[in-house]
């Protein structure tokens, strides 16, 4: 949690918004959150639960009647202080294209420039334009670019504002998946290469284990709960668990790799596991992503399966689905967790509770990077 | 052909069109932005008075503007303290007068144009740290030039077109409020067939080339300005 690390490198985001009809008589948003200053924060819920009214209202594009907000140490709105959005250290990312569409992209790239607190040396913005892959297409007017050319000038344009602090509303959410897939490698760069906290709003479970370090889970405009990455992933309790998707996502180090059967070993926090080598080297820090559908359970080491990955590992939790076949099990593995599907008879004929001490077959952990 | 004092006619109209083109631009732009931006429960009825002249007879318009400007109306009596004299048969009579009678013409293509482009890109704007003022000309602006090019092109042609309302407050002197259309009256009260014909295809030909020009300029939008 980040409420132990100083105020200087966090963000307190208080807010209550109330609906702008009479209809509703609660708020479309209702949260006290405190967020770390660096990394990329996920904002995550459903169409509806608040996630953009949070990020406008961060921005100072939506007047929350109560609001409190200090990021990184600055106050940016309390009851007596509403600094306008022009004048918030912010860069935003909005849903669709938001290129402006009478400027060609250099000329939306240099709206941002000349605006910047500081002047950008060439070389920075050489190397962005090389990061972002948009050299080529610079002359051509927003109409002539593809929806993800699009997404990406944006970013940069974004980026070249100089912000303290970045907001991206559903970058991805206009695109298909080719178009995702061609974007979310930039946004892996954008963690790395930049050291800007960034609020990534989302609804896809995807997106969010490639990028965040850390989660925000709204729901009805209410923060349900928040935490590091592998922890609210690994929640059998809160809706981002629910289903076929349920998965963990482990960070840890390539500490071998088998040349010979193109495999490599990562070193987690919940154990290591044996993946497939993507190229990374030796030392390399990698997130790797277990699906819960991914895993079985056995009362012994067997070790003649197929399985790669065996774990030992102790029952915490179960969550049988209310009306079905399936349960999701928590499993506490040396210093994290797993989950996993399995039927409601395999866990009745195990007799698997909690506490109880089991191995882990894992048929197969993606890396996602 | 055209004689001397159809050349003083025709060097008087597009003086005022020109002038009341101008003044139009820089009083109808921040009523358009207002209107196009306002949650004023005024937007209504000051959207109805900008509106008026396209039903009013020019007469109506004409009449009160003479009260009004007249040596006992109120604005003929400030003008007289500031030592202007009154307004009524003079060329400053009949520029305040086309200004009133033209601002619809520019008002609503303008307003149109920037009701068109939203409040994305001015948003958009503010989170590249760029202030209300620089908002207006770094965005709004460019982004409702075709409704400002519409807007400049009716104004004109509309003033181009005025008579009832000149006639009403700016009679006939020459050189002073006889622009075209007064002087095709003049003409055709004398008898003088043939140099109302020239005059009268002048202005056919004039309105069509106006109106070419800006319908050919934007054949893939509406006359009035939205995208």
């Amino acid at each position: 949690m980040a409420t132990t690390e100083s105020p200087t490198t966090q963000l307190q985001a208080k807010f209550q918004l109330r609906y702008r009809d009479a209809k509703h008589d609660d708020c479309a948003l209702d949260v006290d959150l405190v967020m770390p200053g660096k990394g990329i924060t996920a904002i995550f819920g459903q169409s509806g639960s608040g996630k953009t009214s949070l990020l406008r209202c961060i921005a100072g594009l939506e007047r929350a009647e109560q609001g409190h907000l200090v990021v990184n140490g600055n106050t940016w709105q309390s009851d007596t202080v509403f600094v306008a959005p022009h004048k918030r250290p912010l860069g935003y990312v909005f849903q669709e294209s938001s290129l402006f569409s009478h400027l060609t992209a250099e000329k939306n790239l240099q709206y941002a420039l000349k605006r910047a607190p500081l002047p950008t040396a060439k070389d920075t913005y050489q190397h962005i334009l090389k990061l972002m892959g948009i050299a080529p297409i610079l002359q051509r007017y927003p109409s002539e670019l593809s929806g993800g050319e699009r997404q990406r000038v944006a970013i940069t344009r974004a980026l070249l504002i100089q912000p303290s602090l970045l907001l991206m509303d559903e970058p991805l959410a206009s695109l298909d998946s080719a178009r995702k897939q061609e974007i979310l490698p930039y946004l892996e760069k954008l963690r790395s290469a930049f050291d800007i906290p960034i609020l990534y709003v989302s609804h896809s479970v995807d997106e969010i284990a490639r990028l965040a370090d850390h989660v925000v889970l709204l729901q009805q405009g209410r923060a349900i709960t928040q935490g590091s990455i592998a922890e609210v992933f690994s929640r059998i309790d809160v809706p981002l668990a629910a289903g076929n998707g349920a998965s963990v996502v482990w960070q840890g180090e390539v500490i071998e790799r088998d040349k010979h059967w193109q495999l490599a070993r990562v070193a987690c926090a919940g154990g290591a596991l044996w993946v497939a080598d993507t190229g990374d080297a030796l030392g390399a820090r990698i997130r790797v992503r277990i699906l819960a559908s991914d895993i079985s359970l056995a009362l012994n080491a067997y070790q003649d399966t197929s399985f790669l990955n065996r774990l030992p590992v102790m029952v915490s939790e179960i969550a049988p689905e209310a009306n079905g076949a399936m349960a999701l099990v928590r499993l506490k593995t040396a210093e994290d967790y797993l989950l996993a599907n399995l039927t409601r008879r395999s866990v009745d004929q195990l007799a698997i509770k909690p506490g109880q001490q089991l191995w882990a077959q894992i048929k197969s952990a993606a890396v996602i990077r | 052909m055209l004689s001397d004092a159809d050349l003083v006619a025709i060097s008087l109209t597009l003086k005022l069109a020109t002038t009341v083109t101008l003044l139009l631009l820089m009083i109808g732009t921040p009523i358009a932005w207002w209107l196009a931006r306002t949650r004023s429960r005024w937007k209504g009825p000051v959207g109805a008075v900008v509106a008026l002249p396209l039903v009013l007879p020019p007469t109506v318009l004409g009449f009160y503007l003479l009260l009004v400007m007249g040596p006992n109306g109120f604005i003929g009596q400030l003008t007289q303290k500031l030592g202007l004299g009154t307004l009524p048969f003079t060329f400053a009579g009949l520029v305040v007068a086309s200004i009133f009678y033209s601002l619809p013409f520019v008002v609503q293509p303008i307003q149109n144009a920037m009701e068109a482009i939203g409040e994305r890109p001015l948003e958009v704007a503010a989170t590249l740290r760029a202030s209300p003022w620089d908002r207006f000309f770094t965005v709004v602006l460019p982004q409702a030039k075709p409704g400002f090019i519409t807007a400049s092109i009716l104004g004109f042609a509309h003033t181009v077109g005025e008579f009832g309302i000149i006639l009403m407050l700016g009679g006939n002197i020459p050189g002073e409020t006889r622009v075209v259309s007064v002087q095709i009256y003049d003409h055709v009260e004398s008898l003088e067939y043939s140099q109302a014909h020239t005059l009268s295809a002048a202005m056919v030909a004039f309105s069509f080339l106006v109106l070419l020009g800006l319908y050919s300029h934007r054949r893939k939008s509406s006359l009035w300005g939205a995208r």
